[in-house]
């Protein structure tokens, strides 16, 4: 590239960016305080625009000059809805509460905005050291996160592309636009960077394959499906810095040739959809993308397309079917989607995370990657951990951690007291790991040889009141629903593996189940035509090789040890612990199964019962007497006292 | 261009460009396959029967999508290869109304020949028997469609894309129940039906057969 070029190119960047920088500085300069509340879907769910329209109307009611900004997520999602305040004048640092309903702002609006209190029983820490408040970072919800991909997130207004520009946003375009397509290759190859969409493919080698062929117009696609259960970071990254995936699409365009690019969002996510939409408009008309990008001879038109949302669809061939509008049924490989793809041209399919990571690399370079993470899994992995932890919600860690210090360290470990049993990583094609396997570092391979897999990052942590055999026939379930269908050993052969777990999770397992689940599996991975049917059958192989004894108590004792199985448990109330006269379970039941015995205290008639365990919730804490077993044949006989009839006559008397 | 390849320690010299299955079909060395037509671009590899193995591969590998090479080695009879085979027409007879008597594929059914082939029983012990809700679709005018004994080989879909420029049939549904739909067939097109016959003709089994041919 000519050097004329190369500065017309800053020239153009360096006065996008002074604007962004003024309108930041402007706002610094304002002495009102600003309100930033986490909108994205996670945070709206949890009622922040109830949130924000209290802190309006606070506001406008006291009439005082302050801002409500929205921001995206920062991923805490235990503490939801979350609001930072950034009020100079009090004083204090910028402060970060947790749960603020409605209520609580006002309470804030009232206390600290108009009367500097910031009211520290409610203040979750300080997003900055100082030596009034402690800062978040204390907390190693905070301090043992790194993040590259999600650090603008939840700190940058989505909708305002200066705003992500004066954040450091898009100087790897233009670093970049300055660049050979070779160094910018060379440098993505050099770092290390892995596929974040589960199979962690080397980037660098998947945009190399694609700049090497010869043929036509290439395109890009940014896979955004997610279609794993319980996944969502590719949606809040979207929905929370969206440009920061854009840029990276336009660095590989770059690199690979391509002028055409698709961002593959499944039609559930409206706003994502919306605030990419929004993005790709705002940065087209700041030329950072469309024709003649920053100055230079490099176009890139970006759209959006709306999927079904199928599972298999993120599955990259069924993806290239899916947008040129057939049904999304995966094809076998080669040729790969970066020789042969979308409508027969050269196609670079990279998860969201993937082509985020990439202004950073850019921007910092490959050798600043490389600290990151371990030496086969540079960088970090996004990972959205739910289930039964304390702090639940996304969290991005470098590579190498293990999952002991993630689970216990980073999200507070198991809530309410219970014991650890098992992790399901990687989702329907992943698999469940047990307490043994705490200490394996988070990366792909290490994972893999353990059993279950990076896959997008839903991860799920279970407590001791789980059952594995179930886990196991959830997933089974899920994928024999989302398969598309098209090759025998997936749709015929799953079906099967649930029918044998279903039997076995209610009480109908035979010997020799266990040998033929294997034996099933073993035919699915190797016969399957795609990724879903080759990886199906892994959540119940791991479960089999680390939890077998679950699943020979379901099949020789008719016993669930996690007393999960409903026609393997029922409840009783215990009754040296129920209290006499609570009525506190009776009023819940659904169907009227709870009775007062001769004692005055409470029995259940199990011809009744439907197990839905309200009344275990229902019993005061300080009683605790509903209990669970397995076999139901345990529970201790409570025979319903014969209904006097006089007796009730008097109280209908009485009434 | 020829390539020579090795199957089962027979030389085969080959045109290049075939699919290992063509090289094998066309030197009268039989591997198992539903799904393959020769004239299409991009084999769907649904049927998951046509498995070899090949030197240098790990696993198994489907013989309708591997282009033959110079030197290849190929075996069509390892055990793997014919686990696999065996464990697929197992899932494809366990999903099967078996009732040959009564279908008009008796006898010319690719189900049976290939039960023959692999030494199986055309009801396979240890795998439940599971069908489909609908077991006739009756909508068409001169087609009778059975979805539990359609193997999803796809083949008609793709005659009838050859004798209509688009397919008039379409696969429905997900998982276990995915099948075959005439939906969207206008009745001029069904008329069109009456004389073209190729999605019944090329039908492996008796999934697909004329009205005609049924009162017959
Ligand atoms: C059943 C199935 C579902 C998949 N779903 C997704 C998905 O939702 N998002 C995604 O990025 N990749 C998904 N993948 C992986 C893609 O096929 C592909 O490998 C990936 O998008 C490549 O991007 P990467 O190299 O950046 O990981 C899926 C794969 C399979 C087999
Ligand atoms: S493995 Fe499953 S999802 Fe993949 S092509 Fe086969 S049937 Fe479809
Ligand atoms: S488990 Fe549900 S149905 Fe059974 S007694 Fe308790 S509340 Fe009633
Ligand atoms: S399709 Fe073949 S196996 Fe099935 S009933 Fe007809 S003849 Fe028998
Ligand atoms: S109807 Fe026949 S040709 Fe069509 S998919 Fe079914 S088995 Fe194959
Ligand atoms: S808090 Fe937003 S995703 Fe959890
Ligand atoms: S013939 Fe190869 S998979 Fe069907």
């Amino acid at each position: 590239m000519k050097p004329e070029n190369k500065d017309q190119i800053y020239q153009q960047f360096e006065a996008i960016r002074r604007q962004a920088e003024e309108r930041r500085d402007a706002a610094r300069r304002d002495p009102s305080p600003t309100i930033l509340i986490g909108t994205a879907t996670c945070g709206i769910a949890s009622g922040a625009l109830d949130t924000k329209l209290a802190f309006e109307q606070a506001i406008l009611e006291q009439g005082l000059d302050a801002r409500v900004r929205t921001v995206g997520c920062i991923g805490h999602c235990y503490a939801e809805p979350v609001v930072i305040i950034d009020y100079p004048q009090s004083g204090f640092p910028p402060i970060f509460y947790h749960e603020v309903t409605a209520g609580k702002a006002r309470m804030l609006v009232k206390h600290f905005l108009e009367g500097g209190d910031p009211l520290f029983e409610h203040v979750y820490g300080a997003m900055v050291e100082n030596d009034m408040i402690p800062s978040v970072m204390e907390f190693s919800r905070f301090n043992q996160e790194k993040r590259v991909v999600m650090e603008k997130c939840g700190h940058i207004d989505p909708e305002d592309i200066y705003d992500y520009i004066a954040h450091g946003g898009y100087a790897a375009l233009a670093k970049a636009l300055t660049l050979d397509p070779e160094t910018i290759i060379d440098e993505i190859k050099t770092c290390g960077l892995r596929g974040r969409g589960g199979a962690g493919f080397p980037t660098g080698r998947k945009w190399e394959l694609a700049a090497d062929s010869p043929e036509g117009d290439k395109i890009i696609v940014c896979n955004a499906d997610e279609g794993d259960p319980g996944a969502y970071m590719d949606r809040t990254i979207l929905e929370s810095n969206p440009h920061q995936v854009l840029e990276g699409m336009a660095i590989c365009a770059l690199a690979v040739g391509a002028h055409k690019a698709i961002v593959y969002v499944r039609s559930e996510y409206p706003l994502a959809v919306k605030i990419v939409s929004g993005a790709i408009a705002q940065a087209k008309t700041l030329g950072l993308l469309g024709s003649g990008i920053l100055n230079s001879a490099f176009n890139l038109e970006i759209e959006v397309f709306q999927g079904s949302g199928a599972f298999v669809c993120g599955e990259e061939t069924g993806l290239i079917q899916s947008i040129e509008g057939f049904r999304g049924m995966p094809r076998s490989r080669p040729p790969y989607p970066a020789q042969e793809g979308l409508y027969g041209q050269p196609t670079v399919i990279n998860n969201v995370k993937t082509l985020a990571s990439v202004p950073p690399i850019i921007a910092n370079g490959a050798a600043w990657y490389r600290t990151i993470g371990t030496e086969n899994s540079p960088g970090t992995a996004v990972f959205s951990v739910v289930g039964d932890v304390v702090h639940a919600g996304l969290v991005e860690i470098p590579m190498g951690v293990t999952l002991r210090t993630l689970i216990f360290d980073i999200c507070g470990g198991i809530a309410n007291q219970k014991k650890f049993k098992a992790v399901q990583i990687g989702g329907p094609s992943g698999g469940c790991l047990p307490e043994t396997f705490l200490d394996t570092p988070i990366d792909f391979d290490s994972l893999t040889t353990a059993g279950a897999m990076m896959g997008s990052g839903g991860m799920v942590v279970m407590d001791e009141d789980s059952c594995m055999v179930d886990v196991a026939r959830y997933f089974l379930d899920f994928t024999q629903k989302e398969s598309c269908g098209k090759c025998t050993f997936c749709r015929i052969g799953t079906r099967h593996l649930l029918d044998i777990l279903q039997r076995i999770t209610t009480g109908e397992g035979r010997t020799g189940d266990l040998e033929q689940l294997e034996q099933l599996s073993e035919d699915i991975k190797d016969g399957s035509l795609c990724g879903l049917g080759k990886t199906a059958p892994n959540p119940v192989l791991t479960s089999l090789k680390y939890f077998r004894d679950e699943y020979e108590a379901h099949i020789n004792e008719k016993r669930c040890p996690g007393m999960m199985c409903r026609p393997l448990m029922t409840y009783y109330i215990d009754l040296d612990k129920c209290a006499r006269g609570c009525d506190a379970c009776v009023g819940c039941c659904p169907t009227e199964a709870v009775f007062t015995t001769s004692t005055r205290k409470k029995g259940i008639d199990q011809d009744l019962c439907v197990k839905c365990g309200e009344c275990m919730v229902a019993c005061p804490p300080q009683y605790d007497a509903v209990r669970k077993v397995s076999p139901p044949g345990l529970a201790p006989v409570i025979e319903r006292p014969v209904k006097n009839p006089d007796a009730s006559k008097k109280a209908s008397d009485n009434s | 261009m020829m390539v020579t390849i090795e199957v089962n320690g027979r030389q085969l010299t080959v045109k290049q460009n075939l699919s290992v299955l063509q090289a094998c079909l066309e030197n009268d060395i039989y591997i198992p396959n539903l799904c393959f037509m020769e004239d299409m671009p991009h084999p769907p590899a649904s049927c998951r029967l046509c498995f070899v193995e090949v030197a240098g591969m790990q696993r198994p590998v489907t013989s309708c999508t591997v282009k033959v090479a110079p030197a290849m080695v190929v075996k069509t009879d390892t055990p793997a290869v014919r686990r696999l085979q065996r464990s697929g027409l197992r899932f494809l007879l366990s999903v099967h109304h078996v009732d040959c008597q009564n279908c008009p594929a008796n006898k010319n059914c690719e189900l049976q020949r290939l039960a023959r082939f692999l030494k199986i029983g055309l009801k396979p012990k240890h795998l439940e028997n599971h069908l489909q809700d609908i077991a006739i679709v009756e909508n068409h005018a001169y087609l009778t469609y059975y979805p539990n004994r359609c193997v999803l080989c796809a083949k008609c879909i793709h005659a009838c894309r050859m004798s209509h420029g688009h397919s008039l049939i379409s696969f429905v549904g997900r998982g276990f129940n995915t099948s075959l739909s005439f939906a969207g067939i206008c009745d001029f097109e069904q008329t069109a039906c009456n004389t073209c016959r190729s999605c019944a003709d090329i039908c492996p089994v008796g999934a697909l057969v004329l009205k005609t041919a049924c009162e017959r």
